[in-house]
């Protein structure tokens, strides 16, 4: 979901961009803007396609909705329909991402009509099955890491970041190579103490949605176990008007079909 | 306009310079001008369709004389429909079944026997703004409990909850008209059901109860003859839920008025098992506490008129429920509950007691506790729930292992341990049922 998810200015801060002297702060605002925050809202179908390190194939689809509370690039509403596997089906994940606290999760099960409220997990876990985080999907807070910019060319800055709290990551940095003129990160990699890949997450597909780029496809390779996860969207849409209450109780049990299709 | 043309006009001089050496360029972002958008696809069939197919086998760790060696032993089929016309949204979802054990073919809708059990037929919709309506076959669930309910009083079957099928059979359907309203912040919800629902409650046929007439254990060889109240509008049931959030916070108030869900009563004059009446008032709440979610819930279940003084009705109750859920590891949930089950009028029921019956304490007290474990990228899922009671001194182990060897295909293998130190307790009447399992699951 990177880029899936951003806001209106992000064509007209690609012309402040290259600019003025870069500041890394500044670099990884725009960044984390144009991945997690275009428009005020959005929609997104997402297929996933995981291999593990036996070749083992493994298919996700959902469609996910997003909508930003208001213009800080802070909280969020995220509703996640499955629609793939079968025994997922019409299932449910709604997250009602916080900035100074855990996130509100939700879980429907739709053969028990059950909501269940789940408690906030550690953000460095695999999201349904993938390669990817949930933090990989919904953001990583920018204030979590120390970022410095240590390279630059004509394309992209390099930004590498170290984490504040050492003991709640598995990481030890990691470097973001961020494309000037969309301000999209097109490849991260993790790395452990002795500067080893542990993951890395590359951008594979860019197309103009809506006139944001939107990363389309992406990415993320785990070096240590060998297996991957391919993330495609379709669908993409922004600022589609999703009603505040879309991430309620209410359309937990009743599916808003009207934006899930 | 003219700042996205400036923007373009950027990017443009942007795209076409040289590559860093270590990062390609994703597809697209070579040459901005040129991005377009995605293709949108077409949708697919006009009848959305789903389901499954199961075999699962189960046997007994016990002898038990009065039943079958056989716990579980059928295959399913489940076919769910779904279709929308217009604003109204129709689901069917029925289950097709063989099952050598129960042998019983004849179809009961409302017991759940024989070769069909149909799980949903409604149709829902939205005559409102702020209201949504359920009419029809439904699975109905709320309250805060992880496999104990205080407030939700809607039907469940509890001998698929035992021998080892699906959580979801837990819950057995209502022929309800479920009416939703929406104000903002609170919310309201109806549930009318024309015609009692009871529980597919523990009779004999598959499992054993403890018969405190007879004073021994009763199975195929006595199952329980109930009379259930079954005229249509006249034995009805109502349950409301009023809810809203504050802040991460869910409060609910809940009412029921209708009738105990399994036996709760004998008639003295033909000895069937009865449902006496019973209204519930409760209450919950739930939201994060530290770093997991904790929940309280309470009931006041009022039993028929004159229950404390009539030792053939269960009498008033009290019940609470405290629980709390937190990760506690790598991909590990734990979560623990209390609940408490209080007998209220307790001197007036131990006056009334037979001499020789058998005497309940005034308080029932369970602990359970919940680990799930989820390993190899989430095809692994190492289950465990363990009900326990200090009071009965009795217990109830549920274990299970579920293995995906494709995203459609399961495999899963698991056990129902009850233990107990007395044969008449909730769960130490069941001990000769405890079973193990297996099971393979196709979804479609």
């Amino acid at each position: 979901m990177r880029n899936f998810i951003g806001m209106t200015l992000a064509l007209s801060l690609l012309g402040a961009a290259p600019a003025i002297a870069a500041d890394a702060m500044d670099i990884v605002k725009k960044a984390n803007h144009a991945s997690y925050y275009v428009g005020d809202d959005g929609r997104a179908k997402v297929a996933m396609a995981i291999t593990d390190d036996q070749g083992r194939a493994r298919e996700r689809e959902f469609v996910i909705l997003r909508k930003d509370e208001d213009e800080t690039d802070g909280p969020q509403n995220f509703y996640v329909y499955f629609n793939k596997p079968a025994d997922v089906k019409k299932m449910v994940f709604m997250v009602h991402k916080n900035v100074d606290r855990d996130d509100d999760r939700w879980l429907y099960l739709p053969a028990l009509d059950l909501v269940k409220r789940i408690a906030a997990s550690d953000e460095r876990t695999s999201f349904v099955g993938s390669h990817f985080y949930y933090e990989d999907v919904s953001g990583r807070g920018i204030n979590e890491d120390l970022h410095e910019l240590i390279e630059e060319n004509d394309a992209t800055y390099v930004i590498r970041s170290t984490p504040k709290d050492k003991d709640a990551v598995e990481f030890a940095f990691y470097k973001n190579w961020i494309h000037k003129g969309t301000s999209l990160p097109i490849k991260t990699e993790y790395y452990d103490v002795n500067g080893n890949v542990l993951r890395s997450y590359a951008a594979l597909k860019v197309d103009l949605v809506d006139g944001h780029p939107t990363v389309t496809a992406a990415e993320m390779k785990d070096h240590q176990s060998g297996g991957k996860t391919v993330m495609t969207y379709s669908d993409v849409k922004y600022d589609v008007g999703l009603p505040e209450d879309i991430f309620t109780e209410r359309y937990l049990r009743k599916a808003p079909r009207k934006y899930l299709r | 306009m003219i700042r996205l043309w400036v923007s373009m006009v950027v990017v443009f001089g942007f795209a076409p310079m040289a590559l860093a050496q270590d990062v390609t360029l994703p597809e697209g972002l070579g040459n901005l001008t040129a991005l377009k958008p995605p293709q949108e696809k077409q949708a697919g069939l006009p009848v959305d369709l789903s389901g499954f197919l199961e075999t699962r086998m189960g046997a007994r760790l016990q002898n038990d004389p009065l039943q079958k060696d056989m716990s579980l032993g059928e295959a399913r089929l489940q076919i769910g429909l779904e279709k929308q016309v217009d604003r109204l949204t129709f689901r069917v979802v029925s289950d097709f079944i063989y099952d050598p054990v129960q042998d019983i073919y004849d179809i009961d809708l409302e017991r759940g026997q024989g070769v069909i059990d149909l799980r949903e037929a409604n149709m829902v919709f939205s005559p409102l703004d702020f209201m949504d309506v359920k009419l029809g076959r439904q699975i109905i669930t709320w309250g805060t409990g992880d496999l104990i309910f205080i407030n939700d009083l809607f039907a469940k079957d509890w001998n698929s909850f035992f021998i080892g099928r699906d959580t979801e059979y837990l819950k057995a359907p209502s022929d309800a008209l479920k009416t939703a309203f929406f104000f903002g912040d609170t919310n309201l919800d109806v549930v009318y059901v024309p015609r009692f629902d009871a529980d597919r409650f523990i009779d004999g046929t598959r499992i054993s109860y403890f018969d405190r007439a007879r004073g021994k254990l009763s199975g195929r060889d006595m199952p329980v003859r109930a009379a259930r109240p079954d005229d249509w509008f006249s034995d009805d049931e109502i349950a409301l839920r009023l809810y809203r959030s504050f802040g991460a916070y869910e409060a609910a108030l809940y009412y029921y008025d209708g009738y105990w869900k399994s036996p709760a009563g004998q008639d003295q004059v033909t000895g069937l098992a009865t449902f006496p009446r019973l209204s519930v008032y409760g209450a919950s709440l739930r939201g994060p506490v530290q770093a997991g979610i904790g929940a309280v819930e309470f009931g006041y279940y009022k039993s028929a008129d004159g229950a404390a003084h009539n030792p053939l009705v269960r009498n008033d109750e009290l019940r609470l429920l405290i629980s709390y859920e937190q990760e506690v590891g790598d991909e590990l949930t734990g979560s623990l509950q209390y609940y408490l089950e209080r007998r209220l009028d307790y001197g007036a029921y131990l006056a009334t007691l037979p001499v020789g019956a058998i005497r309940d304490d005034r308080n029932r007290h369970l602990f359970t506790l919940r680990l799930t474990k989820l390993m190899m990228q989430q095809d692994l899922k190492l289950s465990l729930f363990n009900f326990y009671s200090p009071s009965d001194r009795d217990g109830y182990l549920r274990a299970q292992v579920s293995y995906k060897i494709r995203d459609n295909l399961r495999l899963e293998a698991g056990g129902n341990i009850f233990y107990g130190a007395e044969i008449h307790s909730f769960f130490g009447q069941f001990q000769d049922a405890s079973n193990v399992y297996s099971a393979l699951h196709y979804d479609f």
